[in-house]
């Protein structure tokens, strides 16, 4: 089933589950529950994960839980959330329910995405 | 040394793949191209998304080839409901492992992009339910949502190209439909892409009567119709009407049946219809057309065939207590099955669906008579343009599978050459009713136009609705002038009286004549006896001479000898 031009190589994964940080309960600012969805391992899928690790880890440090996963791998998650494009960042929360499509190039629509910043 | 092998290359065309669509299969001629992608476009409500469903499910149902349906649009559990109607069951397909079903839903207000994306969730969703089902055929409803959804559209476009490679790439036949666009086939062009065929369904309103399209715009490698086709979605599902071209090949029949009129057959060469003709019969209001209708529809039930009757003025209770006075009992063929009637208004429906209803009842029935009664009725103002199409179809239909078809037409004019619906070269057989005013009263009359293939009276007869039948009445040929109604009795009465006149002129004559004769006769008797007399007279004068002359002699002899002398 490749429907990459490339497809995705048999023996590496990109599927493993990242839980950055504890489950600390910050006391005014929210807790976040992110997805990153991507389709094997290309271009698009390591800058995706590449930014989405370092934006959580600079503004989100310490309250944050992202899983990254392979459709690829795992085809009957894709049906479930809905996903279309890859990659796709969803935010679980807080609510409500977000979601994000590219390789996560563009910084600033992603901190507007997630609520992070607020528009200028 | 490797032998090269020749490449044989067989010449042959794109595979097809039937739908199972009553009609669009013939239109396609075998259905859409196996293995590529059909572009379906439309506006809204145009019955897309019923077509692809249709695709799936008569895939699976009829051909045994399994199938993906994803909807863009629709939820699948509103989908499931539309088509329980038809009598499709999704779930139980879906429990069997045959269809697999995948609702995508792109909310805009829940999307942002952030650089560049592909559509590789959707391919391996969808690869994911074809590898599931082992499908052949796929349906994506409507494709459009996606352009709703993702704003980038250049990325989207690269997409989707890329996706219509890839389902031709996985062998699936696949439909996709999409919205129409202003002035264009599709809101996105997406023709661009799907370029292997191109369906277009239309809905149109023409004066206040709706009716529905189908037009394969293109298909690469093949033959198609190119015209527009009627469609219609019923409880059957969609069905699309093929018949356009008059295709002057039918099965032609010697056989006759009766008019159910036993001097109306005399007049057509003594035996009546041909079967599987078409006869039209016209006639201004009043003239008992619908009694020729039942007529014939009584004979054709006596006959053993059976008969639909569309009636499209009087409801079937109606229609059936109005022939019963006139002697015309339809009411005994209908529980034996021989006699069926459907009645309906004609602004109920579009006139494309009156004809989607007929072929359906004709396929349900199988009758072998048709009547119609009447097809102007079918024609509001300004519609006759269609009306003549769609009758044109509807003989060409009934005649291609042998059918005798009876159509009425009322005529504004009293001349028969005036009828509304210019069908008349379609017609074989053509009866005209009109009636004549004359001495205070109105008469029938009729008279046959035409009857091709037999010889036919040219006479124009008197048309009689009696309680025990229809009867025509042989012409009055009398003094150079038809006549009808009272004052044809008067002038046949005025003819006998005229008769025993001169008859009785003859018998004085003759006895004066015989008179004569005998006088005569009486004086050649008194003649011939005076005759007679005379001859009588005349011997006895002679005799009495000889005696005379004898008896002298002797008085002398005795003279002499008394005397003594010598």
């Amino acid at each position: 089933m490749s429907a990459k031009k490339e497809g995705a190589p048999a023996g590496r994964k990109v599927s493993r589950t990242h839980l950055r940080g504890t489950a600390t309960r910050g006391k005014r600012r929210p807790r976040y529950v992110l997805k990153l969805y991507v389709a094997g391992v290309n271009r698009k899928s390591t800058e995706a994960i590449r930014a989405i690790t370092e934006l959580c880890d600079e503004y989100l440090k310490g309250r944050y839980q992202l899983a990254i996963i392979d459709i690829y791998q795992q085809p009957t998650l894709a049906q479930g959330e809905q996903i279309i494009a890859a990659p796709t960042l969803i935010r679980k929360l807080p609510l409500p329910l977000r979601m994000l499509v590219g390789d996560m190039t563009e910084r600033d629509r992603i901190l507007v995405g997630l609520d992070l910043r607020p528009p200028s | 040394m490797t032998k090269v092998q020749s490449p044989r290359v067989k010449l042959r065309g794109i595979r097809k793949c039937p739908t199972g669509i009553r009609g669009l299969d013939e239109i396609t001629e075998g259905g859409l191209p196996r293995g590529r992608a059909t572009l379906v476009c439309g506006g809204p409500g145009c019955g897309k998304t019923l077509l692809a469903t249709e695709f799936i499910a008569r895939g699976i149902l009829d051909f045994g080839e399994p199938g993906v349906f994803v909807s863009f649009e629709e939820p699948i559990g509103d989908l499931t409901a539309n088509v329980a109607s038809l009598g499709i069951d999704l779930s139980d397909l879906r429990k069997r492992g045959l269809l697999a079903m995948d609702e995508v839903r792109v909310e805009r207000s829940e999307i942002e992009e952030s650089g560049e994306y592909d559509l590789d969730g959707l391919f391996i969703r969808l690869g994911g339910l074809i590898d599931e089902v082992k499908a052949k055929r796929v349906a994506l409803d409507t494709i459009d949502g996606l352009f709703d959804g993702l704003p980038n559209e250049a990325i989207l476009r690269a997409e989707l190209r890329r996706l219509f490679r890839w389902l031709k790439a996985k062998g699936v036949t696949s439909i996709v439909t999409a919205e129409q666009g202003d002035g264009a086939l599709t809101r996105h062009g997406l023709e661009e892409y799907v370029s292997d065929c191109v369906i277009r369904l239309d809905h149109r309103v023409k004066s206040q009567i709706a009716t529905r399209r189908l037009r394969v715009v293109k298909y690469r490698g093949s033959q198609h119709r190119t015209n527009e086709y009627p469609t219609m979605i019923n409880s059957k599902g969609l069905s699309v009407l093929p018949i356009t071209s008059l295709g002057l090949s039918y099965p032609v029949s010697k056989a006759r049946i009766s008019t159910g009129i036993r001097k109306l057959d005399s007049m057509l060469g003594g035996k009546g219809y041909y079967l599987g003709s078409s006869i039209l019969v016209s006639g201004s209001a009043g003239t008992g057309k619908t009694s020729l209708a039942a007529a014939f529809a009584d004979s054709a039930c006596r006959a053993g065939r059976k008969c639909l009757y569309v009636s499209f003025e009087e409801s079937p209770e109606q229609l059936l207590r109005n022939m019963a006075s006139i002697g015309f009992d339809l009411k005994h063929w209908i529980p034996r099955a021989l006699l069926q009637f459907r009645s309906q208004r004609v602004t109920l429906y579009g006139l494309e669906n009156h004809l989607a209803n007929l072929h359906q009842w004709v396929e349900e029935f199988s009758p072998s008579t048709v009547i119609m009664d009447p097809i102007t009725s079918l024609g509001g103002e300004g519609l006759i343009d269609e009306v003549e199409a769609m009758l044109t179809r509807t003989i060409d239909y009934l005649k291609g599978r042998g059918i005798t078809a009876f159509f009425t037409t009322l005529s504004k004019s009293a001349q028969a050459e005036g009828s509304e619906v210019s069908i008349s070269s379609l017609i074989d057989t053509w009866l005209h009713l009109r009636t004549f005013e004359s001495g205070g009263e109105r008469s029938r009359g009729l008279v046959v136009i035409k009857s091709r293939g037999m010889a036919h009276s040219n006479q124009v007869r008197e048309f009689l609705l009696t309680d025990k039948g229809v009867t025509l009445r042989d012409p009055y040929v009398g003094s150079g002038q038809v006549l009808m109604g009272s004052s044809r009795e008067v002038q046949e009465a005025r003819d006998r009286d005229g008769a025993a006149e001169a008859k009785q002129g003859f018998e004085k004559n003759q006895g004066e004549m015989e008179g004569a004769r005998q006088r005569l006769e009486a004086e050649i008797a008194a003649m011939r006896l005076r005759l007679k007399n005379l001859g009588g007279e005349m011997k006895a004068a002679d005799d009495r001479e000889r005696l005379r002359a004898t008896r002298l002699s002797q008085e002398r002899r005795q003279l002499r000898i008394s005397r003594k002398a010598d």
